[in-house]
């Protein structure tokens, strides 16, 4: 199935990657060579089986919800890129 | 010592005062400044700490306290698992400053065994790969042959334990991570069954296929490793609630009567003739041990490499959207606004393979197309799964080549993703169905590298694959030390 460069630059929008040119031209002929691949699923008649999302025969999860100590906020700021006092700080969100 | 010492043999003699384990470091530690230049196997190596490790094992051992069963061995962790106050990068620019604030459950249950850990082990970015060349940092080499890939995504731990850098060393398998770089390298390798082992502090790629699990010198190592990281963990809701098996005791060195599957499946075109002839030769071990061998069929097994490359991208697409360089990792200096932010951030921290995946991922779970990708592929997830379901039925273990050809050159593959991702053919359908796969080796090319046996087994029957590999280890003597220079 051929991509179109909307199609492409429409994906790299959604994933929040800003490609430039080149190499979205090369993603969206390395994609649509990949995908020509993964068509040869459509040779298999899938009508009435249920998809498998998880191997493991597990539905919910359940704790009991007891209070615990939670990670010091310290510990998890240590690693922003930028911060005010005990806070991530982020470029303006609205102009 | 000798580095060539098992993980076993060095916990027992440290445990029993006969070598201290800061003897047992320092060899090691001779070994990594000499070879480590060549192999490239390490992203950070952590010797002072590794160092007061050994030494208060040994002020235990000393005082006559207790330790634990993997007192004073040196492993190598993959760098996708948080170690406390280490970077943990997953070999990704996005990641190059990231510490990890905690342990990874799996590191926490090393501690306490008393292993010593030696450093943080060179992968695929995000583990996208299967020759650890798309790594951001460095290239590590084949301690067999250094113009050849180590495999990936796991190729940092597989060459870290085949040059004798480490005793042993953990990675972490999606579609063949661990198997197939084990394979290239000719040591152990052992993907438990998903839900075995905790994944807290593991770094999620595709969260309904990843698994932790050991590199070794030798099947009674993976063994040893594995009890000591296997289990329940509350705080990975996807471990399994199960009593852990005891390993070590079901190394009975006995397959008499055993049923080996032989897939046809993987005996086929695009198959190395030298690959084929080691395996079949294992076949005729395995038969002469008194273990009797049939063909079976999965039939579905051409379509597995299709499903994976839908369902691991869109996993990691989800995965991967928490890189925004808000809270943790790298942040453009570049963004006018939010959204710039995000979208340059993650374009200048993500390497190529990656964004592939991503993108791949992105599209195959975007509006309109969900249905003909994600769905129809995790149906035939299903079918899958089934094949093995109704071949387990006939026999107790599948023995396959790991992959269809020894260590490829550096550079041969990695201008084309394609022919990369058909080197996982053998590996991928095990994770589908959340398999225990393990690679072991059963010989060597005219080239002299080394040549990969995958057995896999019904989910939590691990003890039924390490005894199959472990009986065909003791009959055999392809466990070889790499001459390097």
């Amino acid at each position: 199935m051929p991509l179109s460069d909307k199609d492409v630059a429409h994906a790299a929008r959604l994933a929040r990657l800003a490609l430039g040119d080149e190499e979205r031209r090369l993603y969206r002929d390395q994609l649509e060579r990949i995908l020509g691949y993964i068509a040869k699923l459509n040779e298999l008649d899938t009508a009435g089986v249920p998809p498998t999302s998880h191997v493991v025969p597990m539905a919910n999860v359940w704790r009991e919800d007891d209070p615990a100590p939670a990670f010091d906020t310290e510990k998890i700021l240590s690693n922003a890129p930028e911060r005010d006092g005990a806070y991530f700080k982020v470029p303006k969100v609205i102009e | 010592m000798s580095v060539t010492w098992t993980a076993r043999n060095i916990a027992d003699h440290v445990r029993a005062k006969k070598l201290s384990a800061q003897a047992v470091l320092q060899s090691f530690l001779e070994r990594q400044e000499k070879w480590e230049p060549k192999i490239q196997s390490f992203l950070v190596r952590t010797r002072d700490q590794a160092l007061v490790q050994a030494r208060q094992i040994d002020e235990r051992v000393t005082r006559g306290e207790p330790v634990g069963p993997l007192a004073g061995v040196p492993i190598a962790i993959k760098d996708n698992m948080c170690v406390q106050g280490l970077k943990t990068t997953c070999a990704s620019k996005i990641l190059e400053s990231f510490v990890a604030p905690y342990d990874a459950t799996v590191i926490r249950r090393l501690r306490e065994a008393d292993a010593v850990l030696v450093g943080k082990t060179n992968m695929d970015e995000f583990a996208m790969g299967s020759s650890t060349e798309n790594s951001a940092f460095q290239t590590t080499r084949n301690p067999w042959n250094t113009d050849c890939i180590p495999g990936g995504s796991s190729g940092g731990s597989a060459a870290a334990v085949a040059a004798r850098l480490a005793a042993a060393a953990l990675g972490s398998d999606t579609g063949g991570s661990i198997r197939q770089p084990a394979a290239c390298c000719g040591v152990v390798g052992l993907k438990p069954t998903y839900g075995l082992v905790s994944r807290y502090g593991l770094v999620a790629f595709a969260s309904s296929l990843d698994q932790i699990g050991p590199f070794t010198w030798n099947v009674g190592d993976a063994a040893l490793i594995l009890q000591v990281i296997a289990g329940h963990d509350p705080l990975d809701s996807t471990s399994v609630d199960r009593p852990v098996p005891h390993y070590t005791n079901a190394l009975t060195g006995s397959v008499k009567g055993l049923r080996i599957g032989l897939p046809d499946e993987y005996f086929v075109k695009g198959l190395d003739p030298e690959v084929e002839r080691a395996v079949l030769e294992s076949v005729r071990v395995f038969e002469s041990l008194g273990a009797t061998v049939q063909k079976i069929s999965l039939p579905h097994t051409e379509y597995a490499v299709a499903v994976y490359y839908i369902l691991a991208p869109s996993e990691a697409s989800a995965n991967l959207a928490r890189y925004d360089g808000v809270r943790y990792g790298h942040r453009s200096g570049n963004a006018k606004n939010l959204l710039e932010q995000y979208e340059l951030s993650r374009q200048e921290g993500f390497g190529s393979e990656v964004k592939r995946r991503i993108m791949l991922g992105t599209y195959a779970l975007s509006a309109g197309y969900y249905d003909a990708y994600y769905l129809k592929a995790q149906k035939v997830r299903t079918l899958i799964q089934r094949d093995f379901d109704s071949a387990f039925k006939q026999v107790d273990v599948i023995l396959t080549p790991t992959a269809p050809t020894p260590a490829f050159r550096l550079g041969e593959k990695s201008g084309d993703p394609l022919q990369m991702y058909l080197s996982d053919i053998f590996t991928i359908s095990c994770n589908m169905a959340g398999l225990p796969g393990l690679s072991m080796p059963c010989g060597f090319s005219s080239a002299g590298l080394p040549i990969g046996l995958q057995l896999m087994g019904r989910p939590f029957e691990e003890e039924t694959v390490l005894n199959a590999a472990h009986s065909y280890e003791q009959a055999t003597s392809w466990v070889r030390e790499p001459t390097l220079s």
